[in-house]
C-alpha cells in the first residue's frame, strides 16, 4: 500500500485556540480513510490542511508538514491553486453554483484550460466544445448522476433535490480529474436514501482516487472505509483499520466513544 | 376581542400603512400629470427657454441633469463597488476594514449642503474646475458614493460563503472567485445601488448651486467645462425666483413630470438589468 498523504506535527492555531494538536498520520492510496470523533474535535480543520481551505480563515495558523507526492503542500514555492486542482474538496452542505448543470461541471476543466507540450514547449489552451460535452458527461456519470440529468443539463443545479447537488458537486470536483478527495461530513444534510447513494459512490471512487472523509456518523465511517481516525479535542488518538478500531480499539478514549458512552 | 379579531386589526393596520405610500405616489403623480400633462410638447421639449424661464423649452435642464446622472454613473459605481469589494473580500474585520466602514457611514449621514460646500472648494476653487458640470458632477459622485457602497456591500456579503469555498476549492485564485461568481451573482443588489445613486442625484438642487449650475442659458454645454442647468434646479427658481409666479405654475409641473419620467426611464434600464441576471442565477 503506498502513502498519499503523510501529515507531521501538524499543529493548528485559531488565534491563540490549539485546535489541532501535532497530529502525525499516513493515509493510503486508493482507500477510503474516516475520520470520526466528537463535535470541534479538530476533524474538519485536519482535512481543511490537506488542501489548505485553512489559508481562507485570517486568523489561522498552520504549522506542520503535509506531504503528498513528496513535497510538502506548506512550502512556500508550492503553488495553492496547483495543490487544490489535485485534492478535491466536497462540502457538509451541497453548494452547487447558481448555473446550469452543465456550467457547474464545466467551469473548472475552463478555469484550467488544457496544459499541453507542443514542439518541447508546455502551452495552455482552452477546451474545444466537443472535449468540455465529453468531460462534462464523464464526470457526471463517474459521479451517478448522468442518467437523471442528461436531458436537463441547460436547467440550474439548485433546481436538483439536495442529493443529486451533493453528486453535482461530486461531478464538479471529479471535472479536473483530482488524486484525492476530501469530504467534510458530505451527507449530514441529506435523508438516508440520498446518503446510501453517496456512499456506495465513495466505495467505487475509491478505484480511481484517494477518498478522506469526515463523518459523524460511526456507522458510516464502519460501512465504507478501510481506515479510520479517531479524533479527540484536537488529538488524533488512534489510527488502524476500520475493523480494529470498531473491534478492538487500542485505546480507553476510543472506546468509550464508539460505544457511545462518550461525545 | 378575541383573536381572530385582533389578527384582523393588525392585518389591517398594516395594509393601511403599505396603502398610504401608495397613496402619497398616486396623489404626487396625479398633481404633475394633470397639472403638467398639457404643457408638455416637442416644443417644451426641444427647446431653449425664453423670457426668464417664463416661456419656451426645458432642453438645456433636461440634458444638463441627463449629463449629470451619467457622470455619477461613469465615476461613483466602479468606485463604489471596487470599494464594496475591498470591504467584503479583503478586510472584512480588520481595524481597517471597521474604520473604513465607519467612515462611510457617516459620509451618509452628511446633508448635500455640505457636500456642495466640499465641492465648491475643493473641485471648483482647488482644481481649477470652476462653475462646471465636472465639478457638480463629482461633487454629486461622492455625495452618492455611500449609498453605492452600501448597497454593493451588502449584495457582495449575501453571497453565500459556501460558494466562495466551492470556487476556491476548485483551484480558483481569489480575484477568479470574485469575477466568476461573487460579482455577477452580486449584480441585481449593485443595480439596486445604482438606481437609488442616480435618482438621488438626479433629484439634487442644493449641491449644485454651489457647483455650477445656471438659471438660464440659451445653450447647451459643450464641454464638462460649461455652467448648466438642471431640472430640480430650473423646478425651484421657477417656484421661488420667477419674475410672474402663477404664470410658470404649469411648466413647473410639467418640468418635475420630465424630470420623474427621466429618473424613471435611466432606473427602467437598471431595473430591466437586474431582472434579468436575477433570473440569469437562480438559488
Amino acid at each position: 500500500m503506498t502513502t498519499a498523504i503523510h501529515a507531521e506535527d501538524l499543529n493548528v492555531y485559531f488565534d491563540k485556540n490549539h485546535a489541532l494538536k501535532g497530529v502525525t498520520m499516513d493515509i493510503n492510496k486508493n482507500e477510503v480513510t474516516a475520520v470520526i470523533g466528537p463535535s470541534g474535535c479538530g476533524k474538519s480543520t485536519f482535512i481543511r490542511c490537506i488542501n489548505r481551505m485553512n489559508d481562507l480563515i485570517t486568523n489561522c495558523t498552520v504549522n506542520g508538514k503535509v506531504m503528498v507526492d513528496g513535497t510538502d503542500i506548506n512550502d512556500d514555492d508550492v503553488d495553492v491553486v496547483d495543490v487544490r486542482r489535485r485534492i478535491g474538496m466536497v462540502f457538509q452542505k451541497p453548494n452547487p453554483f447558481p448555473k446550469s448543470i452543465y456550467e457547474n461541471v464545466a467551469y473548472a476543466p475552463r478555469l484550467h484550460g488544457i496544459v499541453e507540450t507542443v514542439d518541447g514547449k508546455v502551452k495552455r489552451r482552452k477546451h474545444t466544445k466537443q472535449e468540455l460535452d465529453a468531460i462534462v458527461e464523464r464526470s457526471l456519470r463517474r459521479a451517478a448522476l448522468w442518467e437523471e440529468v442528461k436531458d436537463r443539463l441547460d436547467k440550474g443545479g439548485m433546481t436538483l433535490s439536495g442529493g443529486q447537488q451533493q453528486r453535482l458537486c461530486i461531478a464538479r470536483t471529479l471535472s479536473i480529474d483530482p488524486e484525492i478527495i476530501l469530504f467534510d461530513e458530505p451527507c449530514s444534510a441529506l435523508d438516508p436514501i440520498a446518503t446510501s447513494k453517496i456512499e456506495d459512490l465513495l466505495v467505487d471512487l475509491k478505484k480511481d482516487y484517494t477518498v478522506v472523509i469526515v463523518t459523524h456518523s460511526m456507522q458510516q465511517a464502519a460501512r465504507i472505509s478501510d481506515r479510520t481516525a479517531f479524533f479527540y479535542m484536537g488529538e488524533m488518538v488512534e489510527m488502524g483499520d476500520t475493523k480494529q478500531i470498531f473491534e478492538k480499539p487500542a485505546r480507553e478514549l476510543t472506546e468509550q466513544y464508539i460505544t457511545g458512552r462518550m461525545g | 376581542m378575541n383573536r381572530k379579531h385582533k389578527e384582523m386589526l393588525y392585518f389591517t393596520a398594516f395594509r393601511a400603512c403599505a396603502l398610504l405610500v401608495v397613496l402619497a405616489l398616486v396623489i404626487l403623480v396625479g398633481y404633475m400629470v394633470t397639472g403638467g400633462l398639457g404643457k408638455i410638447s416637442l416644443e417644451f421639449l426641444t427647446e431653449m427657454p425664453r423670457r426668464a424661464n417664463t416661456e419656451g423649452g426645458i432642453l438645456p435642464a433636461i440634458m444638463g441633469t441627463f449629463y449629470l446622472m451619467v457622470i455619477v454613473l461613469v465615476v461613483s459605481v466602479p468606485i463604489g463597488v471596487m470599494s464594496a469589494i475591498y470591504l467584503v473580500e479583503y478586510e472584512q474585520s480588520s481595524w481597517m476594514g471597521r474604520m473604513f466602514k465607519l467612515a462611510v457611514y457617516n459620509l451618509a449621514g452628511v446633508p448635500s449642503i455640505v457636500y456642495g460646500l466640499l465641492g465648491l472648494s475643493i473641485f471648483v476653487g482647488y482644481l481649477g474646475f470652476g462653475f462646471s458640470l465636472i465639478s457638480a458632477g463629482l461633487t454629486l459622485s461622492i455625495m452618492t458614493l455611500p449609498l453605492m457602497i452600501t448597497a454593493s456591500r451588502e449584495a457582495i456579503s449575501a453571497v453565500p460563503q459556501s460558494v466562495r469555498d466551492a470556487s476556491t476549492a476548485l483551484g480558483a485564485t481569489k480575484w477568479q472567485t470574485i469575477w466568476h461568481h461573487v460579482l455577477p451573482y452580486a449584480l441585481p443588489g449593485i443595480f439596486t445601488g445604482i438606481i437609488l445613486s442616480v435618482s438621488r442625484a438626479a433629484g439634487e438642487t442644493a449641491p449644485l448651486m454651489l457647483t455650477g449650475v445656471a438659471m438660464s442659458l440659451q445653450t447647451l454645454p459643450d464641454s464638462f467645462f460649461d455652467s448648466f442647468m438642471a431640472l430640480p434646479y430650473h423646478l425651484f427658481y421657477m417656484a421661488t425666483q420667477s419674475s410672474d409666479l402663477l404664470a410658470t405654475r404649469p411648466l413647473q409641473y410639467a418640468t418635475a413630470l420630465v424630470l420623474l419620467l427621466l429618473v424613471l426611464g435611466m432606473n427602467m434600464v437598471a431595473i430591466v438589468m437586474r431582472k434579468r441576471y436575477r433570473d440569469k442565477y437562480k438559488w
